[in-house]
């Protein structure tokens, strides 16, 4: 994993400081010519991860990158999902049942079982899992995907559910169709690590809040810094300036001090932005890019 | 104190399969699970090792010594539901809005308190840190004698026809003005208590054929006016946002759930570290950090509150008991009245009793 990873909250109108500058930055992005070239910016400054929500948007910005492989020659994607607010809006308008079904490709047989109501056994569930994960993948064909992960709604969802199985299906699928690593975006890291190990998975990637304020990180920041020092994971940090609440230098250099985390995950809109974090990462936590890639 | 209670979320629908989520991931709760749904009942069954789970409510109370009970189940089985768990000295937490009627929401709140259960409605914007904190400011007469209230709160909920939630069925408690409006009507009844007038309500239906889509109305608090503007048919918002604003003879006092803004044209005494002008507060600096997050820290914190009043004993909520919820339903009744005296409302059909006797099973509900 590089060092720096481009997030995607700021091209969808998610801001967690105000509702007024998350509307702004939803219609300053509204065309995809306005997101492309804030990640242009980006790649041309060695940032070349986008990680990015399977929102439907998305999808537009892979066709640029598929349409163009000169130009984006070491762009990585690291799709996050599901993109939580489209199966919320199906819940919704369709039932729990129905959005699953919603969703599913449209070959008769998932449909039938699913429409007929009847109990699912547990081999189901695996089945809706993987064929749910390769519909959310369809539009990353072709592209460069090293790393898939679950979105933070539904890893704490099934987190707190217990329904710990859930992680080693996505995790199994990932590995196995995609040739990818399976990660695990969550407000609750040192929990979600306790059940990741008791289902096998070692040395999981992990992307949580890693603030010095501790502001959503639940467990406490003593716990998730006892976690850092003492166990096996590989750590993404975001919202590593708590939404502005820590003037950069003093967040990225209290991140470069702090052991196991690989990366960090920010959302920018301007070039001056983006250039500040890169060069803040690169004087306390060296290269931007992983050693040994173009 | 009790280390762990014995708890059951009813109703697993979005917001039960949420609150089932947060009770099993606390430290101080043993979690039952209980939907009438086959499909459900039985995924989790399956799937969650030691997970009890009941397709019957009636059969849960009986068999399980529980301690307490969440209901999320339609609006429209609240009353049922809660007193069958009262009468049997079982604390309860009921998703909002509480009773379609408000007298029986007072009956329930009545009995509540005279078994000394502890009651509480998921109201939970009251645990949003920008709200605590314009309450604060609020009772310190920061911003002077209120003059100008406005409540908003808009979201893309019913974005077209058609559709089969109970969410859209007046006769199920559905409905903008049940399901949405509650939350900022509930703010103003946390911040003025019982509105004294209502006028001017207009409830429309944009979509939905049943019941309305938005809501507008205004709310006389005694000598404090309020408008409530209220819509859930509104694709420009990403999720519901929920705003309150208020002007006073001293300035001007906004929050949603993100932040919170004062601007004090002079600094009174009773506030210290402040400033004339603009101060503003974000949800960074004015949030505590759950024991569990899955959603924003105020579900988290509402139900924890709940735990720990069961587990101390305290025998009362320590916000939004069933008293205050009442309030909010007594209030949304005030708003159905003053609609039905308006010119429009003669002309829109009224729910046939058909469609509220009908039974329905849990299924299609979301």
């Amino acid at each position: 994993m590089d060092r720096l990873l481009f997030g995607d909250n700021q091209f969808f109108g998610i801001n967690h400081m105000s509702e007024e500058k998350a509307r702004a930055q939803s219609m300053r992005f509204q065309d995809t010519q306005a997101i492309m070239e804030v990640l242009d910016i980006a790649y041309d400054e060695g940032i070349r991860t986008f990680m990015c929500t399977t929102h439907d948007r998305v999808s537009q910005i892979c066709d640029v990158v598929r349409a163009n492989p000169g130009r984006y020659r070491d762009f990585i994607f690291y799709p996050c999902m599901p993109y939580a607010h489209k199966y919320a809006n199906a819940v919704t308008d369709h039932g729990m049942v129905g959005a699953v079904t919603h969703f599913m490709p449209d070959d008769g047989l998932m449909k039938t079982m699913l429409s007929g109501g009847k109990a699912l056994a547990s081999k189901d569930v695996e089945g809706i899992v993987k064929i749910l994960i390769d519909v959310e993948m369809k539009m990353f064909a072709g592209l460069d995907t090293p790393v898939i992960f679950l979105q933070n709604v539904f890893t704490d969802l099934l987190l707190g559910m217990g329904f710990n199985r859930a992680f080693r299906i996505f995790h199994d699928h990932v590995r196995q169709k995609y040739g990818a690593e399976p990660g695990y975006i969550t407000m609750n890291m040192p929990m979600l690590l306790d059940v990741l190990e008791e289902q096998g998975i070692e040395n999981p990637v992990i992307c949580s809040n890693i603030n010095k304020i501790g502001f959503r990180m639940a467990g406490g920041l003593e716990r998730y810094l006892e976690v850092l020092r003492t166990r096996k994971l590989q750590a993404i940090a975001m919202s590593v300036y708590a939404s502005g609440a820590i003037p950069a230098e003093e967040a990225i250099s209290w991140i470069g001090d702090l052991p196991n985390v690989q990366s960090i995950v920010f959302g920018a809109s301007s070039g001056g932005n983006i250039r500040n974090t890169r060069d803040l990462v690169q004087t306390h936590m060296g290269p931007v890019t992983a050693p040994g890639v173009a | 104190m009790q280390d762990k209670i014995k708890i059951a979320v009813v109703g697993l629908g979005k917001m039960g399969l949420s609150h089932f989520s947060m009770v099993r991931a606390h430290p101080n709760a043993e979690t039952i699970a209980c939907d009438a749904t086959g499909f459900l009942v039985d995924v989790l069954s399956k799937n969650i090792p030691g997970l009890t789970v009941h397709r019957k409510y009636d059969r849960l109370l009986e068999t399980e010594d529980l301690d307490a009970v969440v209901i999320a189940t339609p609006s429209r089985m609240h009353d049922t539901m809660v007193r069958a768990a009262l009468e049997r000295d079982i604390h309860v937490f009921c998703e909002k809005p509480f009773c379609l009627d408000w007298r029986t929401a007072e009956a329930l709140a009545d009995l509540a308190e005279a078994r000394g259960l502890v009651n509480q409605v998921g109201y939970h914007y009251r645990y949003v840190g920008a709200f605590q904190h314009m309450k604060k400011l609020l009772e310190a007469g920061a911003i002077g004698r209120v003059t100008h209230v406005q409540a908003e709160a808009y979201g893309p909920v019913v974005l077209r026809e058609n559709k089969k939630s109970w969410r859209n069925q007046k006769s199920e408690g559905g409905g903008c003005l049940y399901d949405y409006a509650a939350h900022p009507l509930n703010l103003l009844n946390w911040f003025f208590g019982a509105p004294t007038e209502v006028s001017g309500s207009v409830l429309s239906s944009i979509f939905s054929r049943d019941t309305d889509d938005a809501v507008l109305s205004t709310l006389q608090f005694g000598a404090v006016p309020a408008q409530l503007s209220v819509n859930w048919s509104d694709e420009s918002h990403r999720k519901m946002s929920t705003k309150i604003t208020m002007i006073g003879t001293n300035g001007r006092l906004y929050a949603d759930r993100q932040e919170c803004q004062l601007f004090l044209r002079e600094v009174p005494e009773t506030l210290s570290g402040y400033e004339k002008g603009w101060t503003v507060k974000y949800t960074t600096e004015l949030t505590e950090d759950p024991w569990f997050y899955l959603r924003g820290e105020e579900y988290s914190n509402q139900l924890d509150g709940f735990i720990q009043a069961v587990r101390a004993k305290r025998g009362a909520a320590e916000e939004n008991d069933f008293r205050s919820a009442a309030l909010t339903d007594k209030s949304i009744a005030m708003i159905l009245e003053d609609n039905a005296r308006s010119p429009q409302a003669a002309a829109a059909p009224a729910p046939s009793p058909a469609q509220a006797g009908r039974k329905r099973s849990w299924f299609g509900r979301a």
